[in-house]
């Protein structure tokens, strides 16, 4: 009876996490197509409920209802496994992203190298997807993505290098805490720029979607998905981008921490902080997207092999002898 | 407890039927996904006896990074259907005695080093590691790496980036008439090294390779 109670209290918390979470995925795609459209001095998506707010749900009744393609020269067990990982991927990160102090499914000690290992495992989805698809686009599509993936992820490594150092624990609630006095986007601003260009490589987005490049590759790893795949392989990667945004304003923007700790700032709880920086950090991805033209391939990998790990490896020795030098090192206790 | 247990049977299970299925898979590509679900289960493991840094170095280094390169070459090489398989079919190759042979060697070698544990000197022993209760075992592993086992440390490290050296040293070769971008003479041309007006008489005109 008491293991029931426990299970039934996981399985709430879980539910009352993944549940908004699909939710806000479909909210953040209909805000990424406003912003988009505006920028282009087009409307965007207006015509489905109150400014448009329910075009994603339109859109995802669409996609249920249509029929699912499986090519009769595909892999067929990995080509149905491949959307399942994606989401199940994207979704399962959130469990140790803490909205708030207390709101937080797995509090668990080295949260930072989970997200990372859980992101690193991402690149399987695509792959798979890309592989079992048996056609050439999808292929090349996933090849490239997961060459990207894996080469912006060291970079994103070495950046939370420099944020632990700051912090001397891998808790992402401690990494939160540890910026109480100072957010560590002023004194790691270039590692913030670098983590925000290597995350928009990470997720695939503009201007580094080579991997579903629609002039080159049609629509890259997801060209013969269709129906509930293909959008599963959509919210896995809006979920995505918005745990980068949640990483990203965890590490750099002090999590659910109020920018000025005065009276009327205070009462405001810490999610709601979380949200909007979330909010705001996905908003710079939304812009970015629509201004920025695609880059080269060749380009790509010269900025994250050559430019970023470069930079980011100095920046560790920097941070480190600066820490050691003024004994600002965090107290580990020992 | 029993939570515990279930667990641990659970995620044995899938490592060794996984480990089974890398050799038995036909396709090479099914191989590598059985080699990464291995993985995965055996960092679960690591993660359940409450070792959570080298499950999550596990999962972050071997499925990552080693195992995508491994599925980059049998993806690309194409190599994803086997033409030779051992355990059926009627022609027998010739790999499964030294198969056979590298796998005694490893199970003796496994057999001494467990056995010989308790045997071990003081070489192996470690004053550094005291367990108390809220020293999470990253700090317990870097207490020890980066103190006693520092050269050691270094030395690998060392290797490996040898090891990377030589291997780019034996691939790279500078092809002939291939045009390379150079940003910085992009970036750094002038006006005055790029356009020249010339005055062209009508009728005669110039020779631009002047």
């Amino acid at each position: 009876m008491e293991s029931l109670v426990v299970l039934y209290n996981e399985v709430y918390k879980i539910l009352f996490l993944l549940i908004p979470i699909l939710v806000s995925v479909a909210m953040i795609v209909w805000f990424d197509r406003r912003v988009w459209g505006f920028v282009q001095k087009r409307k965007g998506p207006n015509v489905v409920g109150p400014f448009g707010l329910f075009q994603t749900l339109a859109d995802a009744l669409k996609y249920i209802f249509k029929e699912i393609i499986i090519p009769a020269s595909s892999n067929k067990v990995i080509f149905i496994l491949a959307p399942i990982v994606t989401m199940t991927l994207a979704l399962s990160a959130w469990a140790v992203i803490p909205l708030s102090e207390k709101m937080v499914i797995a509090d668990i000690n080295v949260g930072i190298l989970y997200i990372f290992a859980i992101s690193s495992l991402g690149v399987y989805g695509i792959l798979m997807g890309g592989w079992a698809s048996n056609s050439k686009y999808p292929f090349l599509g996933a090849v490239r993505s997961a060459a990207q993936m894996v080469s912006y992820e060291v970079s994103i490594g070495i950046i939370i290098i420099n944020v632990l150092l700051c912090t001397g624990s891998l808790n992402l609630k401690e990494i939160v805490l540890a910026q109480q006095n100072l957010w560590f986007v002023i004194p790691l601003f270039p590692m913030f720029v670098i983590f925000f260009i290597s995350a928009l490589a990470e997720t695939n987005r503009p201007p580094f979607d080579l991997p579903e490049a629609e002039a080159e590759l049609v629509a890259g790893y997801q060209t013969e998905y269709s129906g509930m795949m293909y959008a599963m392989f959509w919210l896995g990667e809006y979920a995505n981008i918005l745990l980068m945004c949640a990483l990203g304003s965890i590490l750099f923007l002090g999590g659910w921490l109020s920018p000025i700790d005065i009276y009327p700032f205070n009462l405001i709880p810490g999610a709601v902080w979380m949200i909007i920086k979330i909010l705001i950090l996905f908003f710079m991805f939304a812009i970015i997207k629509a201004i920025v033209p695609r880059y080269r391939y060749d380009q790509l990998m010269r900025l994250g092999w050559k430019v970023f790990l470069p930079f980011s490896l100095i920046y560790v020795v920097f941070t480190a002898s600066f820490l050691i030098y003024f004994d600002l090192l965090p107290n580990t206790g020992n | 407890m029993i939570a515990h247990a279930l667990f641990f049977y659970f995620f044995s299970i899938i490592a060794i039927l996984s480990a089974i299925m890398v050799i038995v898979s036909r396709n090479t590509v099914h191989a590598v996904f059985f080699l990464i679900l291995d993985f995965i289960s055996i960092a679960s493991l690591f993660i359940l006896i409450g070792a959570e840094f080298l499950g999550m170095m596990m999962i972050i280094v071997y499925v990552g990074a080693v195992a995508v390169l491994f599925l980059f070459v049998v993806m690309l090489l194409n190599v994803s259907e086997q033409k030779l398989s051992w355990f059926r079919g009627a022609r027998k190759t010739k790999h499964i005695p030294i198969g056979l042979a590298v796998g005694a060697v490893i199970l003796l070698e496994l057999i001494v080093v467990v056995g010989g544990w308790k045997y071990r000197d003081t070489f192996s022993e470690t004053k550094f590691l005291n367990f108390e209760k809220d020293f999470t075992n990253t700090h317990a592993i870097g207490n020890v790496m980066y103190t006693e086992y520092i050269h050691l440390f270094q030395i690998s490290g060392l290797i490996l980036l040898l090891s990377m050296i030589g291997a780019i040293v034996l691939t790279y070769r500078k092809r002939e008439g291939v045009k390379r971008q150079d940003y910085f003479t992009q970036v750094g041309r002038e006006r005055e090294d790029s356009i020249k007006l010339v005055e062209v008489e009508s009728g005669k005109g110039i020779n631009l390779d002047d």
